[in-house]
């Protein structure tokens, strides 16, 4: 603070102890805040219940069981929670920069696509690492492309990124079909138009002694790498200056353009690599299956985890757990698969509103006398 | 449609004669035989008027069955969840028999859970499985085309403009045979009558299936039938415009009180409780079952408000010709680039190989598949 009135000579041992409490204290505002808005959209959800005639205490021992309660469930959330995670990162690394991108989907669905497609003439003679390797770089490349367009239709045209990326999805979709429906059609499928598989010794298996794919830990490490490249290097930190302050950032003579079109391919390859997945580890091949919703929950996740890439994790694993039981939900309870959709919406608004609360609060504010 | 190494008309016969020991002992054995969890899982809402809502009317009819509980769950997109939605059946709520309804759960989801989970039974709407496919799955449908002829019989004795219009999802075997059909049997009451076709391009697509019916009023058809898993926007459109149409999947009756004539529906419930039955003697579930009118998979909606006493006499007499195995397709055919199908005094039977693979539309359509 500008108005400390601290004079040296004074026992740096107490202000030690004190500025630690004092961060603690600061710092708990982020787990706070999202803490209690957790608790307003449950409480909102349970009003929402009771309404309806159902016990909320009954839903929160499914979501329970249904997610968490058994070792079916814990699979059953972590695979659902897989495609999130990298979703989530599309949305995280551009918010740092202040870019709401939504439109993570198309990267993800045209990620898919050509992660299936170049697989194609591969199939017949590459060796499972080879085409899985060149399949994930495709997967990379095509969303890379994807999302790196939108920033640099931002910062070279001025196009809003959000309504950009968003109508990009369609195209994607659009794109798809188009191939899918078309050339790249296996004709041995006639039914559900889809690219020809890779064939099951191709696939990404799973871990040993469980069902999910090898997508959970790689997308887990890949919050790691891009949580550091975010918070310890110079790259994430000119980033979040430009995310700051934009104006700043140029009169500093940060180059906001290429750290815009860079962060944003960052992002549609992290989308890319979850239509990898999708292909490689679950479908064996690309068709409409694809356009599953994930890109769109990612942005959930992405919000609640407050675009940190740590944060995302254990989120993705959160809104997993309740896709996961929204199923059991519907059988015991009788209620409609939308509920969970419901539940999902009251969280987004209350984290939405509750982001107005950051530094308002004045137990969290420093106080004086302190740095 | 796949390739089917086993003969059709054999398998078809094999579950006439389980339709035919479906008694009611055997049902009311099931009560003591243990209760069986049967779950069902739905690509969509299970009142969605259509696909839908014809197996969830089914899946009704089987929670009557005593011994029988049925767990659903809806709107279970085509990915991973579609298996886990089934794992979490068996594994949360002791499910037995799986019935998956929608096309594209097959492949690699039923597999995949069928080859998992050993012990239990799963059984997928649409005819896919081969005798490689882990033995147990299978595959159950209904030939539709049946229930579409007879539709097309009423709707050739309603229409005055002799335009029928036909608002179809993809141009793939099962829906192209279905058009065939409507208008085989338009023409076999009213030879003037002509059928066109819009395709959506989607199962699922209330805006475009809006645009295509009103495309078809807007063209001079005064009687509309389609094929898309929702129905309700075609039904209710041609109600709206004051003309007739003929239904699909379930029953649209109640959404179009004046023009509703008849329309093409699956009788599920009659699968269903011949597999509880099965289960419930210890007997092994058929793999391949399918079929017609004959053993009761499809059926006609009850008539409505649009159906003349012509049509209705024409209809009933049209529905018993093709349960006794009178054939739909009598030549002569021909496709609809004028090349023939069938020669004059030719037919396919109703069950003939030949007509999965219908990858044409036959003379007398317009409309394009590609």
């Amino acid at each position: 603070m500008a108005d400390t009135t601290e004079t040296p000579g004074i026992a740096v041992q107490t202000d030690l102890i004190g500025n630690t409490l004092d961060n603690i204290r600061r710092s708990s505002e982020y787990i706070v805040i999202p803490l209690l808005a957790l608790i307003v959209a449950g409480a909102l959800f349970s009003v929402f219940l009771l309404a309806l005639g159902k016990s909320p205490a009954d839903f929160v021992a499914l979501v329970w069981r249904g997610g968490f309660g058994t070792s079916f469930s814990w699979q059953n959330t972590l695979v659902r929670a897989t495609p999130l995670i990298f979703t989530a990162l599309c949305v995280a690394i551009p918010a740092r920069l202040g870019l709401v991108i939504i439109g993570g989907e198309g990267a993800l669905v045209l990620g898919g696509l050509a992660a299936a497609s170049i697989a194609i003439p591969m199939v017949d003679w590459a060796p499972a690492s080879l085409l899985l390797g060149v399949m994930a770089i495709a997967g990379c490349l095509a969303g890379a492309l994807w999302i790196g367009c939108v920033g640099a239709l931002r910062y070279y045209r001025g196009v809003n990124e959000t309504i950009s990326s968003l109508l990009m999805f369609y195209i994607a979709v659009s794109i798809l079909n188009f191939f899918v429906e078309g050339f790249l059609r296996d004709p041995s499928d006639p039914n559900k138009p889809s690219t020809k598989p890779i064939g099951a010794e191709n696939m990404v298996g799973a871990i040993p002694g469980t069902d999910l794919h090898w997508g959970l830990p790689a997308g887990v490490a890949l919050c790691a790498v891009l949580y550091l490249l975010m918070n310890r290097t110079t790259f994430g930190f000119a980033a979040r200056v430009a995310g700051g302050n934009l104006r700043a950032a140029q009169a500093q003579g940060l180059p906001v353009g290429r750290l815009m079109v860079i962060s944003c391919a960052i992002a549609g390859a992290c989308a890319g690599l979850a239509g990898f997945f999708e292909v490689a580890a679950i479908h064996g091949k690309a068709n409409a299956s694809l356009i599953a919703g994930y890109g769109f929950t990612g942005i959930l996740v992405s919000f609640l985890a407050r675009h940190n890439p740590l944060v995302i994790i254990p989120v993705a694993i959160f809104l997993g757990g309740i896709a996961a039981s929204g199923g059991l939900i519907q059988r015991r309870m009788d209620l409609p698969d939308a509920t969970v959709m419901v539940l999902q919406g009251l969280l987004f608004l209350v984290i939405l509103v509750s982001e107005t609360f950051y530094g308002s609060l004045p137990f969290f504010r420093p106080k004086r006398g302190t740095s | 449609m796949s390739r089917f190494e086993i003969s059709r008309r054999t398998l078809l016969q094999s579950s006439a004669a389980g339709l035919a020991a479906l008694s009611s002992t055997s049902l009311a054995r099931l009560a003591h035989a243990g209760d069986l969890t049967v779950g069902i899982v739905y690509v969509g809402p299970r009142d969605d008027f259509g696909w839908n809502q014809a197996h969830a009317v089914a899946a009704a009819a089987l929670k009557d069955v005593p011994g029988v509980t049925v767990v659903e769950e809806e709107n279970v997109p085509e990915t991973i969840a579609a298996q886990k939605s089934m794992e979490s059946m068996i594994n949360l709520d002791g499910a037995k028999l799986v019935f998956a309804t929608s096309f594209g759960y097959y492949k690699p989801f039923v597999l995949d859970v069928a080859a998992k989970y050993p012990d239990v039974e799963f059984r997928h709407a649409a005819p896919l499985w081969t005798d490689t496919d882990p033995k147990n799955a299978g595959s159950y449908f209904g030939y539709l085309d049946q229930a579409h002829f007879v539709d097309g019989i009423a709707a050739g004795l309603s229409t005055t403009s002799n335009k029928l219009g036909f608002v179809a999802a993809k141009p793939i075997g099962t829906v192209l045979r279905n058009i065939n059909s409507f208008l085989l049997g338009a023409r076999r009451v009213n030879p003037d009558a002509t059928l066109q076709v819009i395709f959506t391009g989607e199962w699922s697509m209330p805006v475009r299936e809006a645009e295509a019916a009103n495309a078809l009023v807007d063209a001079g058809c005064d009687v509309l039938t389609c094929h898309v898993d929702g129905p309700k926007v075609v039904i209710e459109t041609a109600e709206s415009r004051g003309i007739k149409c003929c239904g699909h999947n379930a029953s649209q009756a109640p959404l179009a009180p004046n023009g509703f004539i008849t329309g093409a529906e699956y009788k599920w419930e009659t699968i269903y409780k011949l597999f509880a039955a099965n289960l419930a003697e210890g007997q092994p579930l058929p793999n391949f079952t399918g079929g017609g009118f004959d053993v009761d998979f499809v059926r006609s909606t009850p008539y409505g408000a649009g159906a003349t006493e012509a049509a209705i006499t024409a209809a009933d007499a049209a529905r018993a010709e093709v349960k006794s195995g009178k054939p739909i397709f009598v030549g002569p055919i021909n496709k609809q680039d004028g090349t023939p199908l069938l020669a004059a005094g030719a037919s396919f039977d109703n069950y003939d190989p030949a007509l999965d693979q219908t990858d044409y539309l036959i003379e007398g359509v317009t409309g394009s598949i590609t």
